[in-house]
């Protein structure tokens, strides 16, 4: 009996112990800390060195193309069906399209998006989807230069890493669709979402937060701004989904909460770091996207790239940060491009539908102060 | 000749005739006594007879309820997969009623019902096992000490789940049942409520809980220590001292300056602990009925220092002029 006890306790023993080394998220010494706040509050950026260095190998940004001549032919003149670029030169317009495929479709080339036997024809919808997503980037780099992206900018290979479809997208989730008779109300949480950590916590903080455009803009705060109760205010429920966002935000910039926050009073601005404001930015920018460029495209994206409840593929902070506070270490991408940093088409342009001839393209505007 | 070296005893008693104990009145002890080998590595090896009576059958059914109403929640909550459950268990939960159904009764099941009668029948469950504990040490000539220290954190129960919910005036205050989701809604209520590190009352009670395990230590250690001058017996030495308790208030009054007595360390470690959920209780209690924000109560009452700021005065956006809306 006493044997055999201890042979179970050791082979008990031996699987944890092996379970523990097996199982992901381990991290070992040595760390990389770096102080973010006064001494004393605990705000660090806790990394490992290992995985820094692996992060910023994995978050490069691509050498841009070779610059080319300025010519005086502008590409709308030369080529046709040119909607937002037309006064584009047409050695910076074939430029920008060469970077383009490699930034979205180095393995598929010109052809995913064109029919080589005529370019400007929109039959392929992966062409009215960039041509909208150029309008996009245009959009970011001028509306959102001060507030979030700064001088260095978006292009397309910020989100995409030379995949068609970028990594990090999300889609509404309407929870399990169970069809039993009875089906429990589990509250859109308790599911072990990676959206929110994998934790306990609702998972569709994205269509709650970065789906519509027009939302309260207090949604999110969920702190008393006074020390006692003066007004009625708001249930653990919704301090859940805020927490949940938060820990989206968290893991798509690869950082922790007192990046942004002094954690001993989250709420207080006058305690934060100048990054709550950019990320403050930052949600409006999302859903301002999400809301003008993504939601509008739905209709041409064909059906095996919608969601399960038929929405478009949409961004988060994770499409662009990819685990880093500065996607691709903060280079400056768009240098070398300035015809993504200013809006080069009426920013309203809807992609020509089907089988329509393009409308014409109205004179350029200005680019934003 | 063995004596006590750990907290594993190296002697196990093994009597020929399982102990019955003293006879009672009324006596409802179920089941044959026997020894294990295993149990006996922790404490004695006897195993039963345990006290039965109504009080236990009623606490264990209605326990019994609670759990398999929670379990079967969760388990239709995975379209009744055993894998599923088995793999997700640690994230499934009954949730309590949305905010909107307020303090209503009996919500529909599904979105909350089943929450309140599993509540219920937990609750009924504890209460009904407190009474049954009282009553067992009374039948025993003993004092009732063990009762209130399960009353202590009954308290904190029942302020979580029900007296916190009542006076919020709604059920959707109340905890999951759940292993992740009810850590999650207590991070959320930390959250929620500007950072109950700032709650005086669980400042006290954290205090309580760490000092309850560091009592815990120290009188575990001093009384192993010495063992072998007979301290093992150290409740008759709280009126007859001897050579242990000499030494082991000499020990302590050398290395701290002063020492605890036979009784009094006893009684340090039982008020320890149950204020640790006393006082626990009453700062949830005060949290959103009383209290909004933690934080800011604690500027006002000069709890929370101020730090220099690192960077440059940061707005809430929300306020500046021309912010983005």
């Amino acid at each position: 009996m006493k044997t055999l006890l201890l042979v179970a306790a050791a082979v008990v023993a031996a699987f944890l112990t092996i379970a523990q080394f097996g199982t992901a998220g381990w991290t070992r010494p040595p760390i990389l800390a770096q102080q973010h706040g006064f001494r004393g509050t605990g705000m660090d950026q806790i990394q490992t060195k290992a995985g820094a260095a692996a992060l910023k190998a994995a978050n490069v940004a691509p050498a841009p193309a070779e610059p080319v001549e300025q010519g005086t032919d502008k590409a709308g003149a030369v080529y046709q069906n040119v909607q937002v670029l037309k006064d584009v030169s047409v050695e910076e317009f074939n430029r920008l399209m060469a970077s383009m495929t490699e930034w979205v479709a180095p393995e598929q080339g010109c052809t995913y998006c064109h029919n080589t036997e005529n370019m400007a024809d929109d039959s392929l919808y992966q062409k009215k989807v960039a041509r909208r997503m150029i309008q996009m980037v245009q959009h970011i780099n001028t509306s959102w230069k001060e507030k979030h992206v700064g001088e260095a900018g978006v292009n397309c290979y910020t989100c995409h890493r030379g995949q068609p479809v970028p990594k990090n997208i999300w889609f509404e989730n309407p929870g399990p669709n169970y069809k039993t008779a009875f089906t429990p109300r589990n509250n859109g949480q308790n599911m072990a979402s990676a959206t929110v950590g994998l934790s306990s916590l609702p998972y569709d903080v994205m269509t709650e937060y970065f789906g519509k455009k027009d939302i309260d803009n207090n949604v999110i705060r969920v702190n008393a701004t006074t020390a006692l109760p003066e007004t009625k205010g708001k249930p653990i429920q919704a301090a859940e989904k805020t927490f949940g966002l938060m820990i989206h935000m968290s893991s798509a910039l690869g950082v922790n909460c007192t990046y942004c926050h002094n954690t001993r009073a989250i709420s207080d601005w006058s305690q934060s770091t100048p990054q709550r404001t950019l990320a403050w930015h930052a949600i409006r920018m999302v859903r301002d996207l999400n809301g003008d460029y993504i939601e509008p495209l739905t209709a041409t994206f064909p059906a095996n790239r919608l969601g399960p409840t038929g929405d478009a593929p949409k961004l988060n902070c994770a499409t662009c940060h990819n685990g880093q506070n500065k996607p691709l270490a903060g280079a400056h991408v768009v240098e070398t491009y300035p015809e993504l940093t200013q809006v080069t088409a009426e920013a309203g342009a809807a992609p020509a539908k089907d089988g329509e001839m393009p409308a014409p393209a109205p004179a350029p505007s200005p680019p934003p102060q | 000749m063995a004596y006590y070296q750990n907290i594993f005893t190296a002697v196990q008693v093994r009597p020929r005739e399982p102990e019955h104990g003293i006879p009672v009145a009324v006596d409802n002890r179920i089941g044959k006594p026997f020894n294990s080998y295993l149990f006996g590595l922790m404490g004695n090896s006897q195993v039963g007879p345990i006290y039965g009576g109504y009080l236990f059958t009623l606490s264990l059914t209605c326990g019994l309820i609670a759990f398999e109403i929670i379990g079967l929640n969760m388990l239709a909550s995975v379209n009744w997969d055993p894998i599923q459950f088995v793999r997700q268990l640690p994230w499934l939960a009954l949730e309590p009623p949305l905010p909107k159904y307020g303090l209503k009764v009996l919500p529909p099941l599904n979105e909350g019902g089943w929450w309140l009668i599993a509540g219920f029948f937990l609750t009924a469950s504890i209460l009904l096992w407190w009474v049954r504990m009282y009553r067992r040490a009374k039948a025993l000539g003993l004092g009732s000490h063990t009762a209130w220290a399960f009353a202590a954190a009954i308290w904190l129960y029942l302020v979580l789940g029900f007296i916190r919910p009542l006076m919020m005036g709604s059920w959707s205050e109340a905890v999951p049942f759940g292993i992740f989701p009810h850590l999650d809604w207590t991070a959320a209520f930390s959250l929620r409520y500007g950072n109950l590190f700032y709650n005086p009352f669980h400042m006290l009670s954290i205090t309580f809980l760490y000092g309850s395990t560091l009592l815990f230590a120290m009188h575990g250690a001093t009384i192993l220590a010495t063992s072998r001058y007979g301290a093992e017996r150290e409740i008759d030495q709280i009126v007859d001292r001897g050579t242990a308790t000499e030494r082991a208030a000499l020990f302590w009054r050398w290395t701290m300056g002063f020492n605890a007595t036979m009784e009094s360390i006893h009684r340090w470690a039982w008020w320890f602990a149950v204020l640790t959920t006393i006082t626990g209780g009453i700062g949830i209690l005060l949290t959103g009925t009383v209290v909004d924000n933690w934080y800011l109560w604690a500027v006002k009452h000069g709890v929370a220092p101020s730090y220099p700021q690192v960077f440059g005065p940061i707005t809430d956006p929300l306020s500046a002029p021309g912010g983005t809306p």
